[in-house]
């Protein structure tokens, strides 16, 4: 289990001295060309960008024009809003392997461990399930833990008390315990990390009655949804990706926290709706451009909140443009985008123009080899190819 | 099958008195390896021959060796006495009142009134009862399936438990756990797990909070947690990873093994390499202890040692209670496998039995005042069933209330709305 993260690390570490080092096919994405438009706010003018916050913040455009705000990675966005939490209520505290002395295998707790301690930033022996459960425990005698898993494949090890006591102990006291833990922890296909280092695990959780899933994709919204997370009295999974912790972005000063229910439109559009999360949003953003060179509109939301789903967001988006493709990066079977799919068939058939279409990763172990391992996740092309012939 | 008439345990204890210098020897200067208690007890174990003298020996030379550390009062017969009457008559209902319970859960059970999976706890009382009855309201317990009793010592009302069992809306979890996950929130009983190793990690975060609220939120807590579990637990992965994490970092948690040898049908000495659970303890750095768990004086000894450690901030302890449940595994077991004979063996053991023989040879209460509390625990029984009989079935509109502790979880709907704000779910209706 061990094995990989020395390299892992010190890869995040040289990406942190020379940003120009991250991979040519992943494209950094600064916060002054994406706009976030506000749920309550429908105005959609070309270039208009807000900056959405549900703790009821004044507006605060975070436009080119103003440079408010800081610039931050995005395993360092994380960290802020951990620490941030850390700060506010002594109840939060860290569970994981490596979070203390060592930082967190992706530097997302470094430094918390010195300023808190060893026992609010708690380095667990190699015992998933059992570590998961004493969150479980802490969580129902008054603490706010945050566990991390060293890769979220490793969490498998923890079903049993992800399933059975985060989901569902809630319920089975009959509403006297609450278990408000967050787990986080990064997953999706990385740079040739084998099959095993490489799993999408929102697919397995999502059917655990009481959980909420997130996936976070930007650094503003990692911050706020790991806020959010914190302060939720539900347990939340926090999805995060191997590929995107070395994310740029300026974000504010200000506090805020983001909704855990809500997607994220990341580009309006009329001809189509392309629904994603986590890294394939930047897949599905460099294929916009080649479509918008190519004369088509794009709508690119990011529905964030894996579980529930925002299908507010999602169904006016339908309603507008009649025609779905998802792309993810979850497994062709029983992913993420099959549950999208009956979801939208169920409520939106009415709107649309054409069947949904789901670009997935295939149904198979990732492989090590680079060449294969490109052709088991979306790429760019698949994604253009499909919006075409969508648009047909 | 194994014909197993005396306790093979007994008869390793021999070994376990040369090991036990050992043993405590790893974990440092205890009370458990200056005690004299435990070296008397294996020995006055191993010098009985017969059952009947096996069991009234225990008894007594137990309660002779512990009071040449106490205080002598003037009369020499008080002296001698582990408890005080009151202390006795506490006990005793406790255990009458764990018995009772079950006996009319099995009679509820085959009248059609309560279903699944039922297990019962006879013959185990003395370990609920002799652990359960040192702990304060704050300090928590955490059990497996077979959860009816810890309940009922840690506090919570008859009344509940059984409308928890008839699946009605008064139960203490509304209905919606049953027979195996039982939680009390007032009186710290967190669950009740139907898989067995479950409860020992969130005991284990328990006892990680008490110690949290003592050294970072500088709180005056010295709540300690008791995990309960059986002997076929102790070959489960969770087993061990917690004994490692709790004597790490010194977790106020002591580890209660209920070693009832068997599994189902799985006998415990088939199913296990080193049969002698409490030697796992001193591989991870805490004492480990073997109690006679048919004796609740011997039990409640042993854990006052045990919860005494804990609250010092001296780490956790593993404690295995030789016990015996006299009904199958659960109510839907025919304990064909058994032995008669190892039953008959135990049921000379019976706890509550001993406990009477003992109240009474020591004066300490007489046949009509035990009387008057088998009556008084016959009457909560019965108004408990009849509570459970009268209270109502779960409407629907409670099916999705408590799924998440915050319904903004359901998300968001087609129109905008959050689904918790829909009228249909407070109706249990929605679509969600």
């Amino acid at each position: 289990m061990a094995a990989s993260f020395g390299v892992s690390s010190a890869a995040a570490a040289n990406a942190v001295k020379s940003p120009a080092l991250s991979p040519p096919s992943l494209p950094v994405i600064r916060s002054e060309a994406r706009p976030i438009s506000c749920r309550v706010n429908k105005s959609r003018k070309a270039g208009k960008i807000t900056t959405k916050a549900v703790a009821a913040q004044a507006e605060n455009p975070a436009s080119a024009a103003s440079k408010p705000g800081h610039e931050v990675l995005l395993f360092e966005a994380l960290r802020e809003g951990l620490e941030e939490e850390m700060e506010r209520d002594p109840r939060v505290c860290i569970f994981g392997e490596d979070v203390g002395h060592y930082g967190g295998s992706y530097k997302v707790s470094k430094g918390l461990a010195d300023k808190y301690g060893d026992l609010r930033v708690l380095d667990t022996p190699i015992a998933e399930n059992s570590f998961i459960g004493m969150a479980v425990g802490a969580a129902m005698t008054g603490l706010r833990p945050v566990v991390e898993g060293m890769n979220m494949g490793f969490l498998l090890l923890a079903f049993n008390q992800i399933s059975d006591n985060c989901g569902m102990l809630h319920y089975t006291s009959g509403g006297q315990f609450t278990i408000p833990t967050v787990i986080r922890g990064p997953g999706g296909v990385g740079r040739q990390l084998g099959a095993e280092h490489s799993q999408r695990l929102e697919s397995y959780f999502q059917s655990i009655p009481g959980i909420q899933m997130v996936a976070c994709s930007t650094p503003y919204n990692a911050k706020g949804l790991m806020k959010a997370a914190i302060r939720s009295e539900n347990p939340v999974v926090l999805f995060e990706h191997v590929l995107l912790y070395n994310l740029k972005e300026r974000i504010p000063d200000e506090e805020y926290v983001v909704s855990l229910e809500e997607a994220e439109m990341v580009r309006p559009g009329e001809h189509v709706t392309i629904l994603t999360y986590s890294r394939m949003r930047y897949h599905v953003m460099q294929a916009a451009k080649t479509l918008v060179n190519k004369g088509y509109d794009p709508e690119v939301i990011d529905i964030r909140s894996l579980k529930p789903f925002d299908l507010y967001t999602i169904g006016n988006s339908i309603k507008k443009t009649h025609k779905v493709l998802i792309v993810e990066e979850c497994m062709r079977t029983g992913g993420i985008g099959a549950s999208l799919t009956a979801a939208i068939n169920e409520n939106f058939n009415d709107y649309l123009d054409a069947p949904i279409v789901c670009l997935s990763s295939q149904d198979v172990p990732t492989p090590y080899a680079g060449t294969l391992e490109e052709v088991t996740v979306v790429q760019p092309g698949q994604i253009v190819t499909a919006v075409e012939q969508l648009c047909r | 099958m194994a014909k197993i008439i005396h306790n093979p345990l007994v008869l390793s204890s021999s070994r376990s008195a040369e090991k036990s210098e050992s043993c405590c020897k790893l974990s440092g200067p205890t009370s458990f390896m200056s005690s004299k208690f435990l070296g008397n007890k294996l020995l006055s174990t191993n010098s009985a021959t017969s059952p009947a003298t096996r069991r009234s020996a225990a008894v007594v030379a137990v309660s002779s060796d512990v009071v040449k550390e106490k205080k002598l009062k003037s009369s020499s017969s008080l002296a001698n006495l582990l408890i005080t009457k009151e202390e006795g008559l506490v006990l005793y209902e406790d255990m009458i009142l764990g018995r009772a319970f079950e006996d009319m859960c099995a009679q509820m059970y085959y009248r059609g009134k309560m279903f699944g999976f039922v297990h019962l706890y006879n013959g185990q009382e003395a370990v609920s009862t002799g652990f359960i009855k040192l702990l304060k309201q704050e300090d928590c317990v955490v059990s497996t399936y077979r959860d009816h009793v810890h309940a009922l010592s840690k506090g919570v009302p008859a009344r509940q438990v059984m409308s928890e069992l008839f699946g009605k809306t008064t139960g203490c979890c509304r209905g919606q756990g049953g027979s195996m996950h039982m939680f009390s929130k007032e009186h710290n009983v967190l669950g009740g797990f139907a898989f067995i190793g479950e409860g020992i990690p969130v005991a284990t975060g328990a006892a990680f909070t008490s110690k949290y609220k003592r050294e970072v939120l500088k709180e005056d807590c010295d709540e300690v947690t008791l995990a309960f579990f059986g002997d076929g637990t102790c070959n489960n992965g969770q087993f061990f990873e917690c004994l490692n994490m709790a004597a790490l970092w010194k977790l106020p948690i002591v580890f209660v093994v209920e070693n009832n040898l068997w599994a189902i049908g799985m006998s415990h000495l088939r199913s296990t390499s080193d049969p002698q659970i409490w030697k796992k303890g001193p591989a991870f750095g805490m004492p480990g202890v073997h109690v006679d768990g048919m004796d609740v004086l011997k039990v409640r000894e042993v854990a006052q040692e045990a919860i005494g450690r804990a609250r010092r901030g001296e780490g956790p302890t593993l404690v295995e209670c030789e016990t015996y449940r006299f009904r199958g595994h659960s109510l839907a077991d025919p304990d064909e496998l058994r032995d008669p004979a190892e039953k008959a063996h135990y049921a000379t053991r019976d706890p509550i039995t001993s406990l009477k023989k003992y109240l009474f040879e020591n004066n300490l209460a007489n046949e009509a005042e035990l009387k008057a509390i088998d009556k008084k625990i016959d009457e909560i029984i019965e108004d408990s069933v009849e509570f459970a009989d009268e209270s109502p079935v779960p409407a629907r509109n409670q099916l999705l209330e408590n799924v998440f502790a915050d319904p903004r979880g359901f998300g968001i709907g087609p129109d905008g709305k959050y689904r918790c704000e829909d009228p249909k779910f407070t109706q249990g209706t929605a679509q969600v």
